[in-house]
Order: C-alpha cells, then sequence, then structure tokens
C-alpha cells in the first residue's frame, strides 16, 4: 500500500517513500520531546525563528526569495501535541522539475536548505539574531491571541485546559503567552542546541526519489550527536472524578460553543484501539453519526455537531454551535446518544457503514503527503507499531461486543459552554 | 470521446458533451486511492434574479436560496443521500459559491455505484413544506455561526464595501430573515431553470478507466428525460465602476484588529482566454507587491503591523473581479494606510524584469503542487470551463505573461476609486 523505508543515520530516522503519483517532492522534519510548561514557548518559537533565515539567506527576504528561484518551494513550520509529547515540524514542498521546462535538480537542493535551516541558522555573536527573536516573539503573541477570536478554536483549548488542569496536555502547542517576555536570543539559542541534542528526530522524503541518493545525502549533510533511547513517561492519570466538572462561560457571542469532553480510557497502544475508532465513528466522527443524524438532522439545533478523538491522550471531544437557549435540549440528546452507545443501540448496518468510511478515510488521507506523514508518524509517537496494513484488517475485525465494551470505558469529564452575554433565557431566532 | 493530451504535466483528459447537453470529463489518475468526481451547476448566491424555465417575467428570489437548495438536494423521501453515500464507503459534501453549486463525493471503492448516486440524488429533487422549513433552523446556525466570525466579517465587509448593487455582495447564505421567505416552489423554480443537464459539467478525476465511466454516465443520463431548455436568461445588473464606500469599521468582541484592503476591477474580459490572462497576471502582480519575497512584506512584518494570517487574493468570476489584501494587524488604520500606499506608489516603469520572471516560477512550482490535489483540479477546472478557459492551459498562459499584462492591471485597478477597506476592531474603541 505504501512502500515506507526506514534507515537510521545517526540519529535521525529517515523514513523514505518512494512514488511517482506527486508532481513534487516533500521532506518533512519532525522533532519530539515531552510537553512541559517549561519548554513549550521556547519550542514554540524555535521553529519560527529557524525558518526567517539561514547564514547564506540571513533575512526572511533573502530566503523566500531564494524559495521563490527554486520554483516556489513552500516551507512552513508548525507545533502539534500528540499525547502529551510536543512536536515540531518543518515541511519543505519542491516541484518535480521533470515536468519544468529547466532540469534544476530541486529535491537536492532542498534537502541542503534544510540541513542550513537546522545547523547554520542566521546568527549573530554566536546567537540568534536579536531583530529576528523580537519579530518572531511579536508574531508568536499575536498567533496565541488569535485563538481568542476564533470562537470554535476557543472553546476547544478552554475545554482541554478545563478538563486537564495539571495535566501537561493542558498546555497549548503554541505556548502561553506569560512567558514570550522573558525569551532572550541567547535563551533560545541554548534551547536549539539543546533540543538538537536530546529530541528524538525524524526525517520523511516522499515523491519520485531514490532512497539511496536520500540517504547519501542525509549522511553528508546531517551530522548529530548520537543520544540515548527516549524514556517514555506514562501519561499523567486522568484524575479520578466522582462529578462532571461543568463550566459556563460568557462571551458577546451569538452563537452557543457546547464542548464536551470525555475520557476514552483506551488509547493507540490498546488491543481496543480499532473499536475505539469505530465507536468514534458511529457517535459522531461522520455525516451518518448519531450526533449529526439527531442533533443537527432531526432536531434542527446545530450545523456542526460532531466528535473527534485525541487517541494518545485517551480523550473524545464533541463539539457544537447551538443557540443559547437550547442548551439543556441539546446536552440532553448528546447524553441520549452515549447512553445509546453504551446500550449497544446502533444497527449492524451503521457497524458496516462506518467501517467502510474509516476505511475509506484511511485511504484518502494517504493520498497526500502530509497526511502519509502524519499516519506514520503515530508508530513513532507511540510504542505500539501499527503497519498501515493491519489498520484496514484491524478495523475490520471489530465487533458489536468490542465496541460496547469500549463504550463502557468512555466516562463524561467535562461540560464546557461557551454563550452569549444575555444568559440562556434569549429566545432564539433561529429555531423551528 | 474527445482526448486532450498535455505532454508537459504528463496528464491526459476525455470529454464528451451528452445528448441532454452536459458536459463530462474524465482525469484519469494512476496511483491513487482516492477518486474524486464533482457535479456543478453554474449557478451561484449572484443568480438572484432571472427569467424562471417556461416564464418570461424576470423574477427576484429570497438571498441565500442557491445555498438552501444545495442543502436540500441532499434530503429525499426515503431519508438522507449522506447515508447512502457512507454505505458505499464514500464521503460526500457540497459547496456554493458566488456562481456555482457544486455536488461531490470521494471514494476509494465502489466509485461507480456512488458515480450513480451523485448523478441521481443531483438530478431527482425532493422538497417537501416539512423538510424546508427544519432546514431553516440548521441553516440558522450556519448563519450565526459565521456572524461570529470576525475573518468571516471583514472579508465580507470588504467585499460589501465595494459593491453598490451586484449582488456579490450578498451573503452566500443570506440572512436569517431572507430564508425565512424560502418555500418548497421557490426551491423547484430555481431548481427547474438553473439544474438543467445543459447548466452542468460533472468531472472525475482517479484511478478510473475512462471508457468504463464515459460508458455508465451515458448509459445513467439516456435513462432520464428533460424538457427543451433554452440558455437561462439571467438579470444584468448595472454596477458603477468604482467602489460603493470607501470605508467600513465592524466593532467585535476581538482581541486583535484585521483590516483588509479591497481592490475591484472596474471590469473584467469577457472571453475565456483574456479572462485567465488577465486573473494571472493579477496574481502575479500581487505576489510581486506583497508575497514573502517583497520588500513591503519585509517591512510590514517588522513593523508588526502583519503577521502569518496575512493574505492576497484575487477573485475572479463572470462579470466582475475583486482582490483583497490584509489580515490580523496591531493597527488596522495604519496597515490600511500603507497597503494603499503600496499600490497607488506601484510603477510599472521600476519592475525588474528578473523580479517578474521569479514571480511567474514561484506560480508555476505552485500550480504543480495543486495538481497533487484531486479536489483543487475538478473545482478549478469547473471554474475556468464556465467561463470559456481551461485550468491546463495556466502554464503557458503564465510562461507567456508580460510586463505589459502586468502594468495593465495596476493602471485600471490602483485608483483611489477602486479601493476600499474594511476592518474588525474590538468593541469600545
Amino acid at each position: 500500500m505504501v512502500d515506507e523505508k526506514i534507515t537510521t543515520v545517526g540519529p535521525v530516522r529517515v523514513h523514505t517513500i518512494s512514488t511517482n503519483k506527486y508532481k513534487t517532492n516533500t521532506l518533512v522534519w519532525k522533532m519530539k520531546a515531552p510537553l512541559a510548561k517549561e519548554t513549550v514557548t521556547l519550542r514554540a518559537l524555535l521553529p519560527y525563528v529557524l525558518q526567517s533565515g539561514t547564514a547564506d539567506y540571513p533575512s526572511v527576504k533573502a530566503l523566500r526569495t531564494y524559495l521563490d528561484e527554486l520554483y516556489g518551494a513552500t516551507l512552513n513550520v508548525d507545533l502539534t501535541k500528540k499525547g502529551e509529547d510536543h512536536i515540531m515540524t518543518i515541511r519543505i514542498d519542491v516541484a518535480n522539475e521533470r515536468f519544468l521546462p529547466e532540469q534544476t535538480p530541486l529535491l537536492e537542493k532542498a534537502l541542503q536548505l534544510l540541513a542550513d535551516l537546522l545547523f547554520r541558522p542566521a546568527l549573530e555573536g554566536g546567537r540568534f539574531v536579536e531583530d529576528i527573536v523580537a519579530r518572531e516573539k511579536q508574531a508568536l503573541s499575536q498567533r496565541i491571541q488569535a485563538v481568542y477570536d476564533d470562537k470554535m478554536r476557543y472553546a476547544n483549548m478552554r475545554l482541554v485546559q478545563e478538563m486537564c488542569k495539571g495535566e501537561p496536555y493542558a498546555l497549548s502547542p503554541n505556548g502561553e503567552l506569560e512567558d514570550i517576555d522573558a525569551i532572550t536570543a541567547e535563551r533560545l539559542y541554548r534551547y536549539y542546541e539543546q533540543s538538537l541534542a536530546e529530541d528524538e528526530l525524524d526525517l520523511y522524503v516522499i515523491g519520485d526519489v531514490d532512497e539511496e541518493a536520500v540517504l547519501a545525502a542525509v549522511k553528508r549533510r546531517f551530522s548529530l550527536p548520537d543520544r540515548p533511547q527516549p524514556s517514555r513517561a506514562p501519561l499523567a492519570s486522568a484524575k479520578a472524578r466522582g462529578e462532571i466538572n461543568e463550566v459556563i462561560e460568557r462571551q458577546d457571542v451569538k452563537q452557543g460553543k457546547l464542548n464536551i469532553g470525555y475520557r476514552t480510557n483506551v488509547t493507540y497502544e490498546d488491543d481496543d484501539y480499532y473499536a475505539l475508532q469505530l465507536f468514534n465513528g458511529i457517535f459522531g466522527g461522520f455525516s451518518h453519526s448519531k450526533l449529526f443524524i439527531n442533533v443537527r438532522e432531526k432536531a434542527s439545533l446545530a450545523y456542526y455537531a460532531a466528535s473527534r478523538l485525541e487517541s494518545h491522550k485517551g480523550l473524545l471531544l464533541v463539539m457544537s454551535g447551538i443557540e443559547p437557549a437550547n442548551y439543556e435540549k441539546a446536552r440532553r440528546i448528546i447524553d441520549e446518544q452515549m447512553q445509546a452507545m453504551k446500550n449497544g443501540d446502533f444497527t449492524d448496518e451503521e457497524m458496516e457503514q462506518t467501517k467502510a468510511v474509516i476505511r475509506n478515510q484511511l485511504l484518502e488521507t494517504l493520498d497526500t503527503p502530509r497526511g502519509l506523514v502524519e499516519v506514520l508518524y503515530h508508530n513513532v509517537v507511540s510504542t505500539r507499531k501499527r503497519p498501515l496494513n493491519e489498520w484496514l484488517a484491524g478495523t475490520d475485525g471489530v465487533t458489536r461486543e468490542d465496541v460496547v465494551r469500549v463504550a463502557e470505558k468512555v466516562a463524561l469529564d467535562t461540560v464546557y459552554f461557551l454563550t452569549g452575554m444575555e444568559g440562556a433565557t434569549e429566545n432564539g431566532k433561529a429555531g423551528v | 470521446m474527445e482526448k486532450r493530451v498535455y505532454e508537459t504535466l504528463q496528464e491526459t483528459l476525455f470529454y464528451e458533451k451528452m445528448d441532454n447537453g452536459l458536459d463530462v470529463y474524465i482525469l484519469p489518475k494512476k496511483g491513487f486511492h482516492k477518486t474524486y468526481a464533482t457535479f456543478t451547476t453554474n449557478y451561484g448566491s449572484v443568480d438572484n434574479q432571472f427569467v424562471p424555465l417556461g416564464k418570461t417575467e424576470m423574477k427576484r428570489v429570497p438571498d441565500g436560496i442557491a445555498h438552501f437548495l444545495e442543502h436540500k438536494l441532499f434530503e429525499k423521501e426515503d431519508g438522507d443521500v449522506f447515508q447512502q453515500f457512507s454505505k458505499q464507503g464514500a464521503s460526500a459534501n457540497a459547496f456554493t459559491t458566488f456562481t456555482r453549486t457544486a455536488y461531490l463525493f470521494s471514494s476509494t471503492d465502489n466509485v461507480e455505484k456512488n458515480l450513480e448516486t451523485l448523478m441521481d440524488f443531483v438530478q431527482t429533487p425532493y422538497f417537501s413544506d416539512k423538510t424546508v422549513e427544519k432546514e431553516k433552523g440548521i441553516i440558522g446556525q450556519e448563519i450565526r455561526m459565521y456572524d461570529d466570525n470576525p475573518d468571516w466579517r471583514v472579508y465580507f465587509g470588504a467585499i460589501e464595501s465595494m459593491y453598490h448593487h451586484h449582488p456579490v455582495k450578498i451573503d452566500i447564505a443570506g440572512t436569517i430573515e431572507s430564508i425565512a421567505e424560502i418555500t418548497k416552489e421557490l426551491l423547484y423554480e430555481c431548481y427547474e431553470t438553473f439544474y438543467h443537464p445543459s447548466n452542468m459539467l460533472l468531472f472525475v478525476v482517479g484511478p478510473v478507466d475512462e471508457q468504463q465511466i464515459m460508458q455508465q454516465i451515458r448509459d445513467n443520463q439516456a435513462k432520464k428525460s428533460f424538457p427543451q431548455a433554452p440558455e437561462v436568461k439571467r438579470f444584468t445588473y448595472e454596477e458603477p465602476s468604482g467602489v460603493a464606500e470607501k470605508k467600513k469599521v465592524i466593532p467585535m468582541h476581538v482581541q486583535t484588529n484585521k483590516c483588509f484592503v479591497g481592490i475591484k476591477a472596474p471590469s473584467v474580459p469577457n472571453i475565456g482566454e483574456q479572462k485567465l490572462r488577465h486573473e494571472l497576471a493579477f496574481h502575479v502582480l500581487l505576489d510581486y507587491l506583497f508575497g514573502k519575497s517583497s520588500p513591503h512584506y519585509e517591512r510590514l512584518y517588522r513593523e508588526g503591523l502583519i503577521d502569518d494570517t496575512f493574505m492576497y487574493d484575487y477573485t475572479e468570476e463572470r462579470e466582475f473581479g475583486f482582490a483583497l489584501v490584509g489580515g490580523d494587524t496591531r493597527d488596522a488604520e495604519r496597515l490600511a494606510a500603507e497597503v494603499q500606499k503600496v499600490l497607488q506608489s506601484f510603477s510599472a516603469d521600476a519592475v525588474q524584469k528578473d523580479e517578474i520572471e521569479r514571480v511567474k516560477k514561484k506560480k508555476m512550482g505552485a500550480f504543480l503542487r495543486a495538481l497533487n490535489s484531486p479536489e483543487y483540479i475538478a473545482n478549478q477546472f469547473t471554474r475556468y470551463a464556465f467561463y470559456g478557459a481551461s485550468l491546463f492551459d495556466i502554464l503557458p498562459a503564465l510562461s507567456s505573461l508580460t510586463l505589459d499584462d502586468i502594468a495593465a492591471v495596476a493602471d485600471s485597478c490602483f485608483r483611489d476609486s477602486q479601493i476600499a477597506v474594511c476592518e474588525v476592531v474590538p468593541k469600545g474603541q
């Protein structure tokens, strides 16, 4: 299905996936370390500083001009969390010169550029350029504040903060606003050296590529110290809660955001992982799921009502946008759907339908270089290795009993509702 | 079946016009798991006044009805088409733009079945009073969701400022008040007028056998009968060339200011090939001025007036075209002033030829990257086809683009009369 070859070059795991279905070649570099308050903001800033200049192209303008010359190679960075790991990603995507009038060896140049971004950053006086760091600190604080203005993202973030209070997972991958000020160019440079020495490193190369040539290039350009095998901290334990945490927040909004968090008590590591996927698919993952059918189609309460999994941490997160006055009604309907799952109140047809859709979703994801890397990277984040063909067979093999067993483990943790200033008494104009 | 080979791109496209007028295109893509198909009508939110099929008088319909119809087409007497698709392992969706309504599925299995479902559900409307009323609650929440979204508000606010009368200024979903007027009779009337096969295009891209798929589509269409339909008569809005309102400020409960500068094209070409060229010239010009490698970008970024949300884009459809430049900012007034200064101080004489060549190179790479995506191919091919151009002409058109093409765009659009500003600012400021 996908031909992934993994070779270790020093501390770097090089994953090559050779395919000729794309018109571009893609490099994805990932650095992983535990999610922690002390480092989260440094990590949130670092890749943005790295993408602002190299020794040869020491400014954004110089670097971007070079990327344009490489037929509009794209360079972007982002931060994510998987379970309680914090991952920095740098991606470069470059046209395959086979489709262009001019035969420049673009992939080789892209690999060289990636190495330069990582090992030959723009420096002054042995540390990052003051001006770049100052600018990126400002951009980071704007990035953090922007979440506040996007109510869907804001409600998601607030739910996780409330639900995982005291656990590393409560941290946002974009860091903490109040920690930005204290970061200096020197401190960030020290952290850069530390992360290159200690992080888990993975490089994915996808496209019309020759594995031997890629490995030779990586050996030549990526020279890094060996490091001990990372030890995995156990997940912060879900606090045993007798009661459900309910948080209501008021802002000047027209639509209420009802977000509900559950602990699944099943993760990627567990045998029941595929059953958990199926559970989520029947409950709220798709447009045939119980949440969509009952909250949206039958009760006409919402435009979106869905659930998703954080499968390394073991969370199930429900989100919906409703008229503030419909809070109780929406909660009741969502509760009923969860109870139905626990009672095994779903048909064999729903089982089969969901299996078909999950299978389709996986195969579609593998069609994009970015999606492919994200699927494969699960096996880096987890100690449990699941080869791609096992995903299909694993999903197929799930029985109704498996799904009910998972449903019984799913426990309501926190209800978060972002609602208007007027309170829940406003009479909705949109309701039927 | 006609075969079109694009040598440089190593792509082969198959085309046939069905007897009922439907245009069908198939692009086989080996190596992909997924097949993606779109069934699109040349009908969008701006088509709010027209002569209904079989009638003689112009009729004005409620705002948001094209989008409402898109939602309602998924519901049938015996249930919801989403269910049918997911039983067949497909994921289905639809979207409405200013000028198009597209229905689509993607699947890695059961492609023939899913294609049959797609053609049949789009060509078998079922609207009832009850389901129309129910949908008003759902779309009402969709409208509310956008009302609370400052990015959408600043984007649409800028378009509103640019246009006097043209319905591009009206939100695609309409308003809670306008959708309240929608009835099943109105939906049928819009449907019959715009969903005639001769006003539609079907695109299939994926690991498919073109002979087999084309035969399936022929058989499917031959089973259905449609009345004779003349070309749809749409109302032509008399739109002044300049902007309607220089500046609009929307106070919202936000922490970050947002600002867009809108640039209204006084007119756009109406011949496909020229439209494509005009559009590309606009894109290259904006990239030259505001791309990350431009001096302006660096300066504005350094001053904290822009951040990663900064964007610039140009939209050209049938008879209108506009660009938007902006994003989050710490000072909306200053960003608006700076962007306008860049536009008005532009002089084609000062442009280095190699700088334009670099931007063209960048655009070529971006086009190749976009061709990795079946979604992009189907959606954009359809868009260009509806206005008489071809997606696959982009590379040669880019190559032959000259400084004169670019200068002509700047000359007609970078004028005070063509520029409007919209800002979203924190409430109480």
